[in-house]
Protein backbone atom coordinates (compact mmCIF):
# COMPACT_ATOMS: atom_id res chain seq x y z
CA UNK A 1 0.00 0.00 0.00
CA UNK A 2 1.10 3.35 -1.03
CA UNK A 3 0.55 6.69 0.72
CA UNK A 4 -1.00 7.80 -2.27
CA UNK A 5 -4.66 8.61 -3.17
CA UNK A 6 -3.91 9.08 -6.99
CA UNK A 7 -1.24 8.11 -9.44
CA UNK A 8 -1.67 8.92 -12.86
CA UNK A 9 1.18 7.69 -15.10
CA UNK A 10 1.37 9.03 -18.67
CA UNK A 11 -1.68 9.29 -18.99
CA UNK A 12 -3.66 9.91 -22.88
CA UNK A 13 -7.25 9.89 -23.91
CA UNK A 14 -8.72 10.91 -26.83
CA UNK A 15 -12.80 11.61 -27.81
CA UNK A 16 -12.62 10.18 -31.55
CA UNK A 17 -10.25 12.72 -33.08
CA UNK A 18 -10.08 15.19 -30.23
CA UNK A 19 -7.08 14.47 -27.97
CA UNK A 20 -8.51 15.34 -24.21
CA UNK A 21 -5.00 14.47 -21.98
CA UNK A 22 -1.95 14.05 -23.63
CA UNK A 23 0.43 12.20 -21.16
CA UNK A 24 -0.72 13.36 -17.92
CA UNK A 25 1.47 12.01 -14.81
CA UNK A 26 0.12 13.63 -11.28
CA UNK A 27 0.81 12.07 -7.97
CA UNK A 28 -1.91 13.04 -5.09
CA UNK A 29 -0.62 11.99 -1.34
CA UNK A 30 -3.74 10.92 0.96
CA UNK A 31 -5.13 13.71 2.67
CA UNK A 32 -4.08 16.29 0.38
CA UNK A 33 -6.38 19.27 -1.13
CA UNK A 34 -5.26 19.61 -4.34
CA UNK A 35 -7.44 22.70 -7.05
CA UNK A 36 -7.58 21.37 -10.11
CA UNK A 37 -7.40 24.38 -12.58
CA UNK A 38 -7.73 25.07 -16.02
CA UNK A 39 -9.26 26.62 -19.10
CA UNK A 40 -13.01 25.12 -20.61
CA UNK A 41 -12.45 22.09 -21.90
CA UNK A 42 -8.77 21.60 -21.11
CA UNK A 43 -9.55 18.11 -19.72
CA UNK A 44 -10.48 18.49 -16.20
CA UNK A 45 -14.04 16.64 -15.90
CA UNK A 46 -12.17 13.87 -18.47
CA UNK A 47 -9.53 13.62 -15.75
CA UNK A 48 -12.30 13.12 -13.06
CA UNK A 49 -13.98 10.74 -15.37
CA UNK A 50 -11.12 8.50 -15.36
CA UNK A 51 -10.41 8.54 -11.62
CA UNK A 52 -14.27 7.56 -11.34
CA UNK A 53 -13.46 4.57 -13.78
CA UNK A 54 -16.12 6.17 -16.18
CA UNK A 55 -13.42 6.39 -18.98
CA UNK A 56 -10.41 4.00 -19.40
CA UNK A 57 -7.04 5.54 -20.74
CA UNK A 58 -6.04 4.87 -24.00
CA UNK A 59 -2.33 4.40 -22.72
CA UNK A 60 -0.85 5.13 -19.13
CA UNK A 61 -2.11 3.82 -15.73
CA UNK A 62 -4.53 5.60 -13.28
CA UNK A 63 -4.60 4.26 -9.78
CA UNK A 64 -6.80 5.83 -7.09
CA UNK A 65 -6.11 3.88 -3.67
CA UNK A 66 -3.71 1.47 -5.34
CA UNK A 67 -6.23 0.48 -7.84
CA UNK A 68 -7.38 0.90 -11.19
CA UNK A 69 -11.14 2.06 -11.44
CA UNK A 70 -11.70 1.20 -14.40
CA UNK A 71 -11.02 -2.50 -14.34
CA UNK A 72 -10.15 -3.94 -11.36
CA UNK A 73 -12.18 -6.84 -9.71
CA UNK A 74 -11.87 -4.03 -6.43
CA UNK A 75 -13.23 -1.33 -8.43
CA UNK A 76 -16.90 -1.67 -6.80
CA UNK A 77 -15.38 -1.59 -3.29
CA UNK A 78 -13.51 1.24 -4.06
CA UNK A 79 -16.11 3.63 -5.24
CA UNK A 80 -17.90 2.85 -2.22
CA UNK A 81 -14.91 5.14 -0.64
CA UNK A 82 -15.35 8.08 -3.16
CA UNK A 83 -17.90 10.81 -3.00
CA UNK A 84 -18.42 13.21 -6.45
CA UNK A 85 -20.17 16.04 -7.02
CA UNK A 86 -20.57 15.87 -11.19
CA UNK A 87 -20.66 19.52 -12.90
CA UNK A 88 -23.74 18.93 -14.45
CA UNK A 89 -25.67 17.87 -11.50
CA UNK A 90 -29.51 16.44 -12.15
CA UNK A 91 -31.74 14.43 -10.27
CA UNK A 92 -34.80 12.41 -10.51
CA UNK A 93 -37.26 15.43 -10.34
CA UNK A 94 -39.91 13.66 -9.25
CA UNK A 95 -38.19 12.13 -5.94
CA UNK A 96 -38.10 14.54 -3.02
CA UNK A 97 -34.63 15.60 -1.67
CA UNK A 98 -35.27 12.69 1.03
CA UNK A 99 -35.87 10.38 -1.17
CA UNK A 100 -33.26 10.92 -3.73
CA UNK A 101 -30.56 10.96 -0.90
CA UNK A 102 -32.19 7.87 0.88
CA UNK A 103 -31.81 6.01 -2.74
CA UNK A 104 -28.48 7.10 -3.35
CA UNK A 105 -27.80 6.40 0.43
CA UNK A 106 -28.94 2.81 0.15
CA UNK A 107 -27.13 2.12 -3.48
CA UNK A 108 -23.53 3.41 -0.86
CA UNK A 109 -24.62 1.41 2.58
CA UNK A 110 -25.29 4.48 4.59
CA UNK A 111 -27.20 4.37 7.46
CA UNK A 112 -30.62 6.38 7.54
CA UNK A 113 -28.98 9.01 10.75
CA UNK A 114 -26.43 9.85 8.08
CA UNK A 115 -29.31 11.05 5.47
CA UNK A 116 -30.88 13.19 8.06
CA UNK A 117 -27.46 14.48 9.33
CA UNK A 118 -26.54 15.19 6.03
CA UNK A 119 -29.87 17.17 5.11
CA UNK A 120 -29.89 19.09 7.76
CA UNK A 121 -25.74 20.07 7.37
CA UNK A 122 -26.56 21.42 3.93
CA UNK A 123 -29.44 23.34 5.02
CA UNK A 124 -32.50 21.53 2.92
CA UNK A 125 -33.58 19.79 6.18
CA UNK A 126 -36.82 22.83 5.24
CA UNK A 127 -37.29 21.92 1.89
CA UNK A 128 -36.86 18.11 1.74
CA UNK A 129 -40.04 16.47 1.26
CA UNK A 130 -40.71 18.90 -1.41
CA UNK A 131 -39.82 17.56 -5.07
CA UNK A 132 -36.22 18.45 -6.23
CA UNK A 133 -38.23 19.71 -9.67
CA UNK A 134 -39.13 22.61 -7.60
CA UNK A 135 -35.81 23.17 -6.16
CA UNK A 136 -33.61 26.51 -7.39
CA UNK A 137 -30.40 25.50 -8.63
CA UNK A 138 -28.27 26.02 -5.42
CA UNK A 139 -30.39 23.57 -3.54
CA UNK A 140 -29.69 21.60 -5.74
CA UNK A 141 -26.26 21.52 -5.75
CA UNK A 142 -26.59 21.24 -2.31
CA UNK A 143 -28.38 17.70 -2.46
CA UNK A 144 -25.46 16.97 -4.90
CA UNK A 145 -23.17 17.92 -1.67
CA UNK A 146 -25.31 15.54 0.41
CA UNK A 147 -25.00 12.48 -1.68
CA UNK A 148 -21.31 13.36 -2.23
CA UNK A 149 -20.49 13.55 1.54
CA UNK A 150 -22.50 9.92 2.21
CA UNK A 151 -20.51 7.03 4.07
CA UNK A 152 -17.67 9.86 4.57
CA UNK A 153 -15.45 9.31 1.42
CA UNK A 154 -11.87 8.67 1.60
CA UNK A 155 -11.94 11.09 -1.57
CA UNK A 156 -13.49 13.51 -2.43
CA UNK A 157 -14.07 14.87 -6.25
CA UNK A 158 -16.19 17.81 -6.45
CA UNK A 159 -16.45 19.37 -9.99
CA UNK A 160 -17.52 23.18 -9.88
CA UNK A 161 -19.14 22.30 -6.82
CA UNK A 162 -19.69 26.29 -6.00
CA UNK A 163 -21.59 26.99 -9.06
CA UNK A 164 -25.36 28.50 -8.02
CA UNK A 165 -23.97 28.35 -4.40
CA UNK A 166 -24.95 31.29 -2.61
CA UNK A 167 -21.98 33.02 -0.46
CA UNK A 168 -22.72 31.82 2.69
CA UNK A 169 -22.98 28.25 1.51
CA UNK A 170 -19.80 28.87 -0.52
CA UNK A 171 -18.05 29.75 2.81
CA UNK A 172 -19.79 26.28 4.48
CA UNK A 173 -18.37 24.46 1.45
CA UNK A 174 -14.71 25.45 2.43
CA UNK A 175 -14.65 25.06 6.14
CA UNK A 176 -16.02 21.71 5.50
CA UNK A 177 -13.07 21.07 2.93
CA UNK A 178 -10.97 22.45 5.86
CA UNK A 179 -12.79 19.96 8.61
CA UNK A 180 -12.42 16.72 5.88
CA UNK A 181 -8.78 17.55 5.20
CA UNK A 182 -7.72 17.72 8.64
CA UNK A 183 -9.61 14.33 9.21
CA UNK A 184 -7.19 12.63 6.21
CA UNK A 185 -9.99 13.06 3.18
CA UNK A 186 -8.64 13.62 -0.28
CA UNK A 187 -10.11 16.63 -1.88
CA UNK A 188 -9.78 16.94 -5.99
CA UNK A 189 -11.67 20.42 -6.22
CA UNK A 190 -12.36 21.74 -9.99
CA UNK A 191 -13.37 24.97 -10.22
CA UNK A 192 -13.13 28.63 -12.16
CA UNK A 193 -13.96 30.51 -9.03
CA UNK A 194 -10.11 31.19 -7.65
CA UNK A 195 -10.64 34.11 -5.64
CA UNK A 196 -11.44 32.21 -2.13
CA UNK A 197 -10.29 28.86 -2.55
CA UNK A 198 -6.49 29.36 -2.10
CA UNK A 199 -6.32 28.79 1.47
CA UNK A 200 -8.27 25.89 0.94
CA UNK A 201 -5.94 24.36 -0.72
CA UNK A 202 -2.62 22.97 -0.33
CA UNK A 203 -1.46 22.85 -4.06
CA UNK A 204 -2.90 23.39 -7.51
CA UNK A 205 -2.39 21.46 -11.06
CA UNK A 206 -2.88 23.56 -13.96
CA UNK A 207 -4.18 21.99 -16.81
CA UNK A 208 -4.27 23.28 -20.71
CA UNK A 209 -5.01 21.77 -23.88
CA UNK A 210 -4.57 17.89 -21.95
CA UNK A 211 -1.52 18.24 -20.54
CA UNK A 212 0.04 19.75 -17.16
CA UNK A 213 1.20 23.61 -17.38
CA UNK A 214 2.03 23.76 -13.44
CA UNK A 215 1.68 21.87 -10.62
CA UNK A 216 2.53 22.86 -7.24
CA UNK A 217 1.88 25.12 -4.06
CA UNK A 218 0.92 28.38 -4.02
CA UNK A 219 4.70 29.93 -3.10
CA UNK A 220 5.94 26.99 -5.70
CA UNK A 221 3.77 28.31 -8.27
CA UNK A 222 4.47 32.12 -7.64
CA UNK A 223 8.15 31.63 -7.55
CA UNK A 224 7.60 29.71 -11.18
CA UNK A 225 5.65 32.17 -12.49
CA UNK A 226 8.44 35.34 -11.28
CA UNK A 227 5.49 37.38 -10.71
CA UNK A 228 5.83 40.89 -9.48
CA UNK A 229 4.53 41.76 -6.04
CA UNK A 230 3.16 44.64 -4.60
CA UNK A 231 3.70 46.98 -2.03
CA UNK A 232 1.19 49.87 -1.21
CA UNK A 233 2.65 52.38 0.95
CA UNK A 234 0.69 54.70 3.26
CA UNK A 235 2.97 58.23 4.28
CA UNK A 236 5.45 60.53 2.64
CA UNK A 237 8.45 59.61 0.67
CA UNK A 238 11.70 61.72 -0.20
CA UNK A 239 10.73 61.57 -3.70
CA UNK A 240 14.25 62.55 -5.58
CA UNK A 241 16.39 59.67 -4.06
CA UNK A 242 13.77 57.28 -4.08
CA UNK A 243 13.13 57.44 -7.89
CA UNK A 244 16.75 57.68 -8.45
CA UNK A 245 17.20 54.05 -6.63
CA UNK A 246 14.36 51.89 -8.01
CA UNK A 247 15.43 51.49 -11.66
CA UNK A 248 17.92 49.69 -11.61
CA UNK A 249 16.90 46.98 -9.15
CA UNK A 250 13.83 46.37 -11.24
CA UNK A 251 11.68 48.02 -9.17
CA UNK A 252 8.60 50.39 -10.13
CA UNK A 253 6.92 52.84 -8.23
CA UNK A 254 3.87 54.58 -9.15
CA UNK A 255 2.64 57.94 -7.00
CA UNK A 256 -1.56 57.18 -6.25
CA UNK A 257 -2.08 60.23 -4.47
CA UNK A 258 0.03 62.23 -2.01
CA UNK A 259 0.29 60.04 0.48
CA UNK A 260 0.02 56.52 -1.00
CA UNK A 261 3.09 55.03 -3.45
CA UNK A 262 2.41 51.80 -5.12
CA UNK A 263 5.77 50.01 -5.40
CA UNK A 264 6.10 46.68 -7.96
CA UNK A 265 8.88 44.17 -7.34
CA UNK A 266 10.04 40.90 -8.37
CA UNK A 267 10.28 38.64 -5.36
CA UNK A 268 14.04 38.94 -4.51
CA UNK A 269 13.59 42.30 -4.46
CA UNK A 270 11.11 41.94 -1.76
CA UNK A 271 13.08 41.72 1.69
CA UNK A 272 15.94 44.80 0.64
CA UNK A 273 13.02 47.02 -0.50
CA UNK A 274 10.84 46.75 2.97
CA UNK A 275 13.83 46.81 5.14
CA UNK A 276 14.41 50.54 3.42
CA UNK A 277 11.40 51.22 3.60
CA UNK A 278 10.82 50.48 7.28
CA UNK A 279 13.85 52.85 8.00
CA UNK A 280 11.93 55.97 6.48
CA UNK A 281 10.46 58.31 9.33
CA UNK A 282 7.58 59.27 6.56
CA UNK A 283 6.47 55.66 6.09
CA UNK A 284 3.32 55.26 8.51
CA UNK A 285 2.07 52.08 7.23
CA UNK A 286 2.77 48.93 4.83
CA UNK A 287 0.69 46.59 3.06
CA UNK A 288 2.34 43.46 0.87
CA UNK A 289 -0.04 42.00 -1.72
CA UNK A 290 1.34 38.77 -3.30
CA UNK A 291 -0.04 37.16 -6.72
CA UNK A 292 -2.99 36.09 -6.17
CA UNK A 293 -3.63 32.15 -7.19
CA UNK A 294 -5.46 34.11 -10.17
CA UNK A 295 -2.89 35.87 -11.12
CA UNK A 296 -0.84 32.77 -11.34
CA UNK A 297 -3.74 31.55 -12.85
CA UNK A 298 -3.71 34.01 -15.87
CA UNK A 299 0.28 34.07 -16.19
CA UNK A 300 0.28 30.24 -17.27
CA UNK A 301 -2.71 30.14 -19.00
CA UNK A 302 -0.95 33.65 -20.92
CA UNK A 303 1.91 31.42 -21.38
CA UNK A 304 0.28 28.33 -22.98
CA UNK A 305 -1.81 31.01 -25.78
CA UNK A 306 1.42 31.85 -26.35
CA UNK B 1 -28.23 -9.12 -5.33
CA UNK B 2 -29.23 -6.05 -3.00
CA UNK B 3 -28.29 -3.93 -5.07
CA UNK B 4 -30.39 -5.49 -7.74
CA UNK B 5 -33.31 -4.70 -5.33
CA UNK B 6 -32.72 -1.31 -4.26
CA UNK B 7 -33.09 -0.08 -7.97
CA UNK B 8 -35.70 -2.33 -8.55
CA UNK B 9 -38.04 -0.92 -5.82
CA UNK B 10 -37.45 2.71 -6.59
CA UNK B 11 -38.52 1.68 -10.58
CA UNK B 12 -40.82 -0.37 -9.65
CA UNK B 13 -42.43 2.56 -6.55
CA UNK B 14 -41.91 5.34 -9.90
CA UNK B 15 -44.25 2.99 -12.00
CA UNK B 16 -46.76 3.22 -9.59
CA UNK B 17 -46.46 6.75 -8.71
CA UNK B 18 -46.10 7.80 -12.22
CA UNK B 19 -49.88 5.89 -12.41
CA UNK B 20 -48.48 3.78 -14.72
CA UNK B 21 -49.93 0.60 -13.39
CA UNK B 22 -53.30 2.37 -12.79
CA UNK B 23 -53.14 3.78 -16.51
CA UNK B 24 -52.12 0.35 -18.20
CA UNK B 25 -54.83 -1.84 -16.27
CA UNK B 26 -57.25 0.16 -16.84
CA UNK B 27 -56.83 0.62 -20.40
CA UNK B 28 -56.03 -2.88 -20.52
CA UNK B 29 -59.42 -4.07 -18.70
CA UNK B 30 -61.64 -1.64 -20.44
CA UNK B 31 -60.02 -2.49 -23.93
CA UNK B 32 -60.74 -6.52 -23.17
CA UNK B 33 -64.28 -5.83 -21.93
CA UNK B 34 -64.94 -3.84 -24.99
CA UNK B 35 -63.96 -6.30 -27.24
CA UNK B 36 -65.27 -9.36 -25.64
CA UNK B 37 -68.09 -7.15 -25.78
CA UNK B 38 -68.09 -5.99 -28.97
CA UNK B 39 -65.59 -8.32 -30.78
CA UNK B 40 -68.85 -10.57 -32.61
CA UNK B 41 -70.54 -7.60 -34.16
CA UNK B 42 -68.58 -8.59 -37.51
CA UNK B 43 -70.38 -11.92 -37.40
CA UNK B 44 -73.94 -10.58 -36.34
CA UNK B 45 -75.16 -8.81 -33.09
CA UNK B 46 -73.38 -7.46 -30.24
CA UNK B 47 -72.73 -9.87 -26.50
CA UNK B 48 -70.33 -11.95 -25.29
CA UNK B 49 -69.29 -14.79 -27.66
CA UNK B 50 -67.96 -18.29 -26.62
CA UNK B 51 -64.87 -18.32 -24.96
CA UNK B 52 -62.40 -19.54 -27.90
CA UNK B 53 -63.57 -16.59 -30.01
CA UNK B 54 -63.07 -14.14 -26.75
CA UNK B 55 -59.48 -15.28 -26.41
CA UNK B 56 -58.65 -14.82 -30.25
CA UNK B 57 -60.22 -11.21 -29.90
CA UNK B 58 -58.47 -10.89 -26.69
CA UNK B 59 -54.99 -12.02 -28.32
CA UNK B 60 -55.21 -9.79 -31.21
CA UNK B 61 -55.95 -7.22 -28.46
CA UNK B 62 -52.77 -8.02 -26.19
CA UNK B 63 -50.60 -7.80 -29.80
CA UNK B 64 -51.63 -5.06 -30.40
CA UNK B 65 -51.43 -2.89 -27.15
CA UNK B 66 -49.04 -4.58 -24.58
CA UNK B 67 -45.53 -4.52 -26.99
CA UNK B 68 -46.65 -0.68 -27.42
CA UNK B 69 -46.63 -0.33 -23.40
CA UNK B 70 -43.95 -2.28 -22.68
CA UNK B 71 -42.21 -0.40 -25.50
CA UNK B 72 -42.91 2.86 -24.29
CA UNK B 73 -42.80 2.15 -20.92
CA UNK B 74 -39.04 1.27 -21.09
CA UNK B 75 -37.52 2.54 -24.51
CA UNK B 76 -35.36 4.92 -22.19
CA UNK B 77 -34.07 3.20 -19.65
CA UNK B 78 -31.00 4.38 -20.58
CA UNK B 79 -30.65 6.96 -22.75
CA UNK B 80 -33.05 8.74 -21.22
CA UNK B 81 -31.68 8.67 -17.80
CA UNK B 82 -27.84 10.03 -19.34
CA UNK B 83 -29.79 12.50 -20.88
CA UNK B 84 -31.26 13.13 -17.82
CA UNK B 85 -27.69 13.24 -16.44
CA UNK B 86 -28.74 11.10 -13.63
CA UNK B 87 -26.73 8.45 -14.81
CA UNK B 88 -23.00 9.13 -14.66
CA UNK B 89 -23.92 9.52 -10.87
CA UNK B 90 -24.93 6.43 -10.49
CA UNK B 91 -22.13 4.98 -12.10
CA UNK B 92 -19.61 5.89 -9.99
CA UNK B 93 -21.67 4.41 -6.92
CA UNK B 94 -21.05 0.71 -5.76
CA UNK B 95 -23.00 -0.54 -8.73
CA UNK B 96 -22.05 -2.55 -11.76
CA UNK B 97 -23.62 -1.76 -14.97
CA UNK B 98 -25.49 -5.78 -15.10
CA UNK B 99 -26.75 -4.56 -11.75
CA UNK B 100 -28.83 -1.45 -13.12
CA UNK B 101 -30.18 -3.12 -16.08
CA UNK B 102 -31.15 -6.12 -13.50
CA UNK B 103 -32.86 -4.06 -11.04
CA UNK B 104 -34.12 -1.91 -13.79
CA UNK B 105 -35.48 -4.72 -15.41
CA UNK B 106 -36.82 -6.58 -12.16
CA UNK B 107 -38.86 -3.01 -11.32
CA UNK B 108 -40.18 -2.76 -14.90
CA UNK B 109 -41.68 -6.46 -15.62
CA UNK B 110 -42.93 -5.65 -12.03
CA UNK B 111 -44.98 -3.08 -13.38
CA UNK B 112 -46.01 -4.63 -16.09
CA UNK B 113 -46.86 -8.03 -14.55
CA UNK B 114 -48.60 -6.24 -12.28
CA UNK B 115 -50.61 -3.76 -14.70
CA UNK B 116 -51.26 -7.32 -17.13
CA UNK B 117 -52.83 -8.89 -14.28
CA UNK B 118 -55.46 -6.17 -12.75
CA UNK B 119 -56.38 -5.09 -16.26
CA UNK B 120 -57.26 -8.63 -17.76
CA UNK B 121 -58.22 -10.33 -14.11
CA UNK B 122 -60.79 -7.74 -13.78
CA UNK B 123 -62.07 -7.79 -17.83
CA UNK B 124 -62.17 -11.99 -16.89
CA UNK B 125 -63.85 -11.35 -13.95
CA UNK B 126 -66.65 -9.25 -15.66
CA UNK B 127 -66.76 -12.01 -18.70
CA UNK B 128 -67.64 -14.56 -16.37
CA UNK B 129 -70.20 -12.53 -14.71
CA UNK B 130 -71.96 -11.12 -17.35
CA UNK B 131 -71.45 -13.68 -20.08
CA UNK B 132 -74.22 -15.85 -20.53
CA UNK B 133 -72.11 -18.60 -23.06
CA UNK B 134 -68.86 -18.70 -20.83
CA UNK B 135 -68.82 -20.17 -17.25
CA UNK B 136 -66.34 -20.11 -14.53
CA UNK B 137 -64.84 -23.68 -15.07
CA UNK B 138 -64.42 -22.84 -18.76
CA UNK B 139 -62.89 -19.32 -18.08
CA UNK B 140 -60.25 -20.70 -15.49
CA UNK B 141 -59.41 -23.11 -18.35
CA UNK B 142 -57.61 -20.70 -20.86
CA UNK B 143 -57.56 -17.57 -19.52
CA UNK B 144 -54.78 -17.81 -17.41
CA UNK B 145 -52.27 -18.55 -19.70
CA UNK B 146 -53.09 -15.59 -21.59
CA UNK B 147 -52.79 -13.71 -18.97
CA UNK B 148 -49.16 -15.34 -18.16
CA UNK B 149 -48.50 -14.92 -22.19
CA UNK B 150 -49.47 -11.31 -21.87
CA UNK B 151 -47.53 -10.63 -19.26
CA UNK B 152 -44.55 -13.19 -20.93
CA UNK B 153 -44.95 -10.92 -24.08
CA UNK B 154 -44.70 -7.78 -22.57
CA UNK B 155 -41.67 -8.89 -21.03
CA UNK B 156 -40.26 -10.00 -24.30
CA UNK B 157 -40.69 -6.45 -25.31
CA UNK B 158 -39.34 -4.46 -22.24
CA UNK B 159 -36.18 -6.44 -22.73
CA UNK B 160 -36.18 -5.40 -26.52
CA UNK B 161 -36.80 -1.81 -25.39
CA UNK B 162 -33.65 -2.16 -23.34
CA UNK B 163 -31.48 -3.16 -26.39
CA UNK B 164 -32.92 -0.18 -27.75
CA UNK B 165 -32.12 2.17 -25.19
CA UNK B 166 -28.61 0.53 -24.88
CA UNK B 167 -28.19 0.87 -28.22
CA UNK B 168 -29.59 4.36 -29.15
CA UNK B 169 -27.02 7.34 -28.79
CA UNK B 170 -30.02 9.83 -28.32
CA UNK B 171 -33.71 9.53 -27.09
CA UNK B 172 -35.40 10.76 -29.91
CA UNK B 173 -33.13 8.12 -31.75
CA UNK B 174 -34.94 5.31 -29.11
CA UNK B 175 -38.46 6.90 -29.95
CA UNK B 176 -38.32 5.75 -33.48
CA UNK B 177 -36.38 3.10 -32.94
CA UNK B 178 -38.66 1.67 -30.60
CA UNK B 179 -41.84 2.24 -32.96
CA UNK B 180 -39.92 0.34 -36.08
CA UNK B 181 -39.78 -2.67 -33.68
CA UNK B 182 -43.38 -2.35 -33.03
CA UNK B 183 -44.54 -2.53 -36.48
CA UNK B 184 -41.85 -5.04 -37.74
CA UNK B 185 -43.44 -7.63 -34.91
CA UNK B 186 -46.88 -6.42 -35.01
CA UNK B 187 -48.19 -5.82 -38.58
CA UNK B 188 -44.64 -6.12 -40.96
CA UNK B 189 -43.27 -9.54 -40.36
CA UNK B 190 -47.02 -11.54 -40.87
CA UNK B 191 -47.25 -9.06 -43.75
CA UNK B 192 -43.82 -10.57 -45.62
CA UNK B 193 -44.76 -14.16 -44.08
CA UNK B 194 -48.35 -14.06 -45.59
CA UNK B 195 -46.36 -12.50 -49.20
CA UNK B 196 -43.93 -15.28 -49.07
CA UNK B 197 -46.96 -17.96 -48.55
CA UNK B 198 -48.52 -16.59 -51.04
CA UNK B 199 -45.81 -15.87 -53.65
CA UNK B 200 -44.37 -19.36 -53.51
CA UNK B 201 -48.00 -20.80 -54.00
CA UNK B 202 -47.51 -23.02 -51.22
CA UNK B 203 -45.14 -25.20 -52.54
CA UNK B 204 -42.33 -24.70 -49.57
CA UNK B 205 -43.24 -26.79 -47.00
CA UNK B 206 -45.74 -25.54 -44.19
CA UNK B 207 -43.23 -26.73 -41.49
CA UNK B 208 -40.56 -23.99 -43.24
CA UNK B 209 -42.69 -21.33 -42.50
CA UNK B 210 -43.91 -22.55 -38.80
CA UNK B 211 -40.58 -22.57 -37.56
CA UNK B 212 -40.34 -18.75 -38.88
CA UNK B 213 -43.17 -17.73 -36.76
CA UNK B 214 -40.93 -18.42 -33.73
CA UNK B 215 -39.09 -15.71 -35.23
CA UNK B 216 -42.12 -13.15 -34.39
CA UNK B 217 -42.51 -13.73 -30.51
CA UNK B 218 -46.11 -12.02 -30.96
CA UNK B 219 -46.78 -15.03 -33.53
CA UNK B 220 -45.61 -17.48 -30.71
CA UNK B 221 -47.93 -15.41 -28.55
CA UNK B 222 -51.01 -16.32 -30.73
CA UNK B 223 -49.67 -20.08 -31.27
CA UNK B 224 -49.50 -20.41 -27.95
CA UNK B 225 -53.02 -19.04 -26.74
CA UNK B 226 -55.37 -21.02 -29.61
CA UNK B 227 -53.25 -24.00 -28.85
CA UNK B 228 -56.61 -25.26 -26.76
CA UNK B 229 -59.22 -24.56 -29.31
CA UNK B 230 -59.31 -26.73 -32.28
CA UNK B 231 -61.90 -24.25 -33.56
CA UNK B 232 -60.50 -21.48 -33.76
CA UNK B 233 -57.24 -22.59 -35.52
CA UNK B 234 -59.39 -21.00 -38.84
CA UNK B 235 -60.24 -17.80 -37.54
CA UNK B 236 -56.40 -17.36 -36.85
CA UNK B 237 -55.11 -16.67 -39.89
CA UNK B 238 -50.95 -17.38 -40.48
CA UNK B 239 -50.67 -19.59 -37.18
CA UNK B 240 -53.00 -22.17 -38.69
CA UNK B 241 -50.17 -23.24 -40.96
CA UNK B 242 -48.19 -24.34 -37.84
CA UNK B 243 -47.76 -27.76 -37.32
CA UNK B 244 -48.69 -29.34 -34.45
CA UNK B 245 -45.29 -30.08 -33.16
CA UNK B 246 -45.03 -26.29 -32.43
CA UNK B 247 -48.34 -26.35 -30.53
CA UNK B 248 -47.29 -27.70 -28.02
CA UNK B 249 -47.43 -24.85 -25.33
CA UNK B 250 -43.93 -25.77 -23.64
CA UNK B 251 -42.20 -25.32 -26.90
CA UNK B 252 -43.92 -21.83 -27.22
CA UNK B 253 -43.10 -20.80 -23.68
CA UNK B 254 -39.67 -21.91 -23.80
CA UNK B 255 -38.94 -20.18 -27.21
CA UNK B 256 -40.92 -16.43 -25.28
CA UNK B 257 -38.38 -17.16 -22.73
CA UNK B 258 -35.70 -16.92 -24.82
CA UNK B 259 -36.81 -13.86 -26.55
CA UNK B 260 -36.50 -12.22 -23.30
CA UNK B 261 -33.68 -13.83 -22.21
CA UNK B 262 -31.47 -12.80 -25.75
CA UNK B 263 -32.33 -9.36 -26.29
CA UNK B 264 -32.09 -8.33 -22.31
CA UNK B 265 -28.49 -10.09 -22.74
CA UNK B 266 -27.45 -8.49 -25.99
CA UNK B 267 -28.92 -5.23 -24.15
CA UNK B 268 -26.43 -5.78 -21.12
CA UNK B 269 -23.60 -6.55 -23.48
CA UNK B 270 -23.89 -3.17 -25.53
CA UNK B 271 -24.48 -0.96 -22.02
CA UNK B 272 -21.37 -2.55 -20.45
CA UNK B 273 -19.31 -0.82 -23.71
CA UNK B 274 -21.50 2.16 -24.18
CA UNK B 275 -19.55 5.58 -22.82
CA UNK B 276 -21.29 7.45 -20.70
N1 LIG C 1 -18.08 13.04 -24.65
C1 LIG C 1 -17.19 13.72 -25.37
N2 LIG C 1 -17.07 13.50 -26.70
C2 LIG C 1 -16.15 14.18 -27.43
N3 LIG C 1 -15.31 15.07 -26.93
C3 LIG C 1 -15.36 15.34 -25.62
C4 LIG C 1 -16.32 14.69 -24.78
N4 LIG C 1 -16.14 15.14 -23.52
C5 LIG C 1 -15.14 16.05 -23.58
N5 LIG C 1 -14.67 16.17 -24.84
C6 LIG C 1 -13.57 17.04 -25.26
O1 LIG C 1 -12.45 16.75 -24.45
C7 LIG C 1 -11.79 17.95 -24.09
C8 LIG C 1 -11.70 18.05 -22.57
O2 LIG C 1 -13.01 18.20 -22.05
P1 LIG C 1 -13.33 18.30 -20.51
O3 LIG C 1 -14.80 18.12 -20.33
O4 LIG C 1 -12.45 17.37 -19.76
O5 LIG C 1 -12.92 19.81 -20.19
P2 LIG C 1 -13.02 20.61 -18.84
O6 LIG C 1 -11.64 20.97 -18.46
O7 LIG C 1 -13.80 19.88 -17.82
O8 LIG C 1 -13.78 21.92 -19.30
P3 LIG C 1 -14.89 22.82 -18.56
O9 LIG C 1 -14.15 23.80 -17.74
O10 LIG C 1 -15.59 23.50 -19.68
O11 LIG C 1 -15.77 21.93 -17.76
C9 LIG C 1 -12.55 19.07 -24.77
O12 LIG C 1 -11.89 19.38 -25.96
C10 LIG C 1 -13.90 18.48 -25.06
O13 LIG C 1 -14.43 19.05 -26.23
MG1 LIG D 1 -15.53 20.25 -16.83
Amino acid sequence: MTQDAIQLDEVTLRYGQVKALDGISLTIPRGEVIGLLGHNGAGKTTTIKLLLGLLSPASGAVRVFDTDPAHSPRAHELRRQIGYLPENLSFYPQLSGRETLRYFARLKGASPQEQNRLLQEVGLSHAADRRVKTYSKGMRQRLGLAQALLNQPKLLILDEPTVGLDPVATRDLYNRIDILKQQGTTVILCSHVLAGIEEHIDRAVILAGGRILALGNLDELRHAAQLPMHIRVRGSLPEEGWMSRIGEQGVSLERINGSQYLFTTPESEKIPLLRTLVKEPGVKDIEISEPSLEAIYTFFSSQWRM
Amino acid sequence: MRTILIVAAKEFQDGVRNRWVAAISIMLALFAMGISYFGAAASGGVGFTSLSTTIVSLSSLAIFLIPLIALILAYDTIVGEEEQGTLILLLTYPLQRSQLMAGKFVGHAGIMALATLLGFASAGLMIAIFSPVVSMEELLSAYPLFVFSSILLGWIFIAMAYLISAVASEKSRATGLALAVWFLFVFVFDLALLGMLVATGGSVADELFSYLLLFNPTDIFRLLNLTSFEATRVQAGLVSIASDELMRPVVLIISMVFWIVIPYLLAVWRFKRRVV
